[in-house]
């Protein structure tokens, strides 16, 4: 167990970076420390390997302080995984991922036994991969190199500073996956430093969330979420999920997207004849009645125009109803949905904030929207190597 | 063109000696300019006060601008004539592109890659011998070639404090007034320049592929 105790960090220009910090990381669980840039979170997990020392406060490992440890003897006992990843460009990957256990000077045959290990289980054949130099991988090939590497000396504790930021997404998914995975086999002390809530909430076992040198709220994820601390954990919940949003392939449709654009309108000067006869080419039962302007006049149904198709001389603004229902354009479609569920509407006009006539929603249209946008909902299998 | 062949023919162990001398003047310059240059660079990378660096840098520099028939003769009241001196005024010009070249090629390591090593807990001598040198050899040995090739032509004139080599040839042939001397050294110290300006190109060339796979392997 790595225990902070009041640590505080002060640099020689006065700045504050760590604030009276108190944190336990459990043995065997995944603790990821999350915050806005410049929150300390990165600081923090610096003081675990003695990349950082503390100006006051203790840092225990296993209850004991590690400031009366030689500090490169510490290293090689503790993971480190980095976002740049930093594999040698000198050296083979097997080499690479053999760095620790050399400079442990183990013998080479358990050297080279574990690496072969390793690489295969972070998905990395060995025969093939392990002649190999860094800059023949891509970039989540060498993160998986550096994740083995990390694991190399068996560590109890593995340090990871936004190992996966740097990744496309593709990557990044299936190294969450991974880690997740070995982590079920391996129950190592994992502390993970990242800014993205997501990648929190998928791998944490523990999440502490800091801002300005401060830890503002420690817990279990859906502890976090249900009962975030204060507005600001709050607005980090839901500040990055929006952001998430809008990449995303979920996002609500618009009525813009959904509506007809060329549904069957007519000018109001029609005649009643003419209505049917268009009515039928088209194989509709109503017609919209829009202006010069493009302005929406109303709309008139078939058994209107039978029933007073006897006058002659009558043209369709005669005979035609105002339109008492219409959506903005911009307007969601559950907005539309919703109007033409509480109404019995067969349809709804879009209009833009001139009042002109954009497009048609129907029944039609939305179903038909639904099935263009349902393939993609069904999220991308996540079984391709990452090359 | 006679009198060329047969002077070869003639004279060919003074060609051979006078060869022979520029090598180890050249040689011992550069390699201990190499001994000298590469450990303060590194120092130089280490050190955290700027002023040490301009200083040393500043003191590199001026060895370069100070005409070379001048330092030579300056020497000799302090060290007297002969090779001593020769390889002494020699190996104060090869500092300079060295001494950079070890600054730069040690600055040109990533720093993702000297975070990791050391994260993983390399001590600093280790980072140096393990990686910081290596990956930088490429261009101490760019510096180095760069350096073996104006010393040797420099070389020439150190034949004039008594230091013997090719420059022999072109200061005798002078005072004897026989072309084909001056001829012969001049040209073997532009071939000797040439054949270690490809030689050291092989090398780094070699240490570049072995030391820093930066090139696009991928599929």
């Amino acid at each position: 167990m790595i225990v902070l105790e009041h640590v505080n960090k002060v640099y020689d220009n006065g700045f504050h970076a760590l604030k009276d910090i108190n944190l336990e990381f459990k043995e065997g669980e995944i603790t990821v420390l999350i915050g806005p840039s410049g929150c300390g979170k990165s600081t923090t997990m610096k003081l675990i390997n003695a990349l950082n020392t503390p100006s006051s406060g203790k840092v225990l490992i296993d209850g004991k302080n590690i400031s009366g440890l030689n500090p490169v003897e510490l290293r090689r006992n503790i993971g480190y995984v980095i976002q740049s990843v930093g594999l040698f460009p000198h050296m083979n990957i097997s080499k690479n991922v053999g760095v620790v256990p050399r400079l442990k000077k183990w013998d080479k045959g358990k050297t080279d036994q574990t690496v072969n290990e390793l690489l295969d289980m972070v998905g990395l054949d060995h025969t093939v991969y392990g002649t190999r130099y860094p800059s023949e991988l891509s970039g989540g090939q060498q993160q998986r190199v550096g994740v083995a590497r990390a694991l190399a000396a068996d560590p109890d504790i593995i340090l990871m500073d936004e190992p996966f930021s740097a990744l496309d997404p593709i990557s990044r998914e299936q190294l969450q996956d991974e880690l997740i995975r070995l982590q079920q086999d391996l129950h190592k002390t994992i502390i993970f430093v990242t800014h993205d809530m997501d990648e929190a909430i998928k791998i944490a076992d523990t999440i502490i969330l800091m801002k300005d040198g401060e830890v503002v709220q420690t817990g279990k994820p859906d502890t976090i979420l249900r009962h975030p601390a204060n507005d600001f954990v709050r607005n980090f919940i839901g500040s990055k999920r929006l952001e998430n949003e809008n990449e995303n392939i979920y996002e609500i449709p618009l009525v813009d997207e959904v509506m007809i654009t060329n549904p069957v309108t007519s000018f109001p000067s029609r005649g009643l004849a003419e209505a049917i006869k268009m009515m039928e080419m088209k194989r509709v039962d109503s017609l919209l009645i829009v202006d010069r302007n493009k302005q929406l006049q109303g709309a008139v149904s078939i058994y209107r125009v039978l029933d007073q198709y006897g006058e002659e001389g009558k043209t369709v603004a005669d005979v035609m109803h105002p339109v008492r229902y219409s959506v903005a354009s911009g307007s969601t479609l559950p907005q539309a949905i919703e109007i033409m569920d509480s109404h019995q509407l067969s349809n709804l006009p879009v209009i833009d904030s001139n009042n002109r006539f954009l497009g048609l929603i129907t029944r039609g249209s939305v179903v038909k929207h639904l099935a263009e946008v349902y393939p993609t909902m069904v999220p991308p299998l996540l079984n391709g190597e990452d090359e | 063109m006679n009198a060329f062949w047969s002077f070869i023919t003639e004279r060919y162990p003074d060609i051979l000696k006078a060869l022979q001398e520029h090598l180890v003047l050249s040689f011992s310059a550069v390699i201990l300019g190499t001994i000298i240059a590469v450990p303060i660079g590194i120092l130089l990378v280490y050190s955290r006060v700027g002023w040490i660096n301009s200083i040393v840098f500043f003191i590199a520099n001026l060895f370069q601008t100070i005409p070379s028939l001048a330092l030579l003769a300056i020497l000799i009241p302090l060290l007297g004539i002969g090779m001593k001196p020769a390889i002494l005024a020699l190996l104060l010009y090869s500092l300079m592109p060295i001494l950079r070249n070890t600054y730069d090629g040690f600055h040109s390591v990533d720093e993702g890659v000297l975070n990791s090593a050391r994260g993983m807990g390399y001590s600093t001598a280790q980072t140096i011998l393990r990686i910081q040198l290596p990956l930088s050899l490429p261009y101490i040995m760019s510096g180095i070639r760069i350096t073996t090739v104006y010393i040797i032509s420099w070389a020439t004139l150190a034949s004039l404090i008594g230091a013997g080599g090719l420059g022999q040839l072109i200061v005798s042939g002078l005072g004897v007034n026989k072309p084909e001397m001056i001829f012969i050294g001049g040209i073997g110290a532009i071939l000797l320049a040439l054949v270690a300006d490809g030689l050291l190109g092989l090398l780094e060339g070699w240490l570049s592929r072995r030391y820093h796979q930066t090139r696009d392997a991928a599929i």
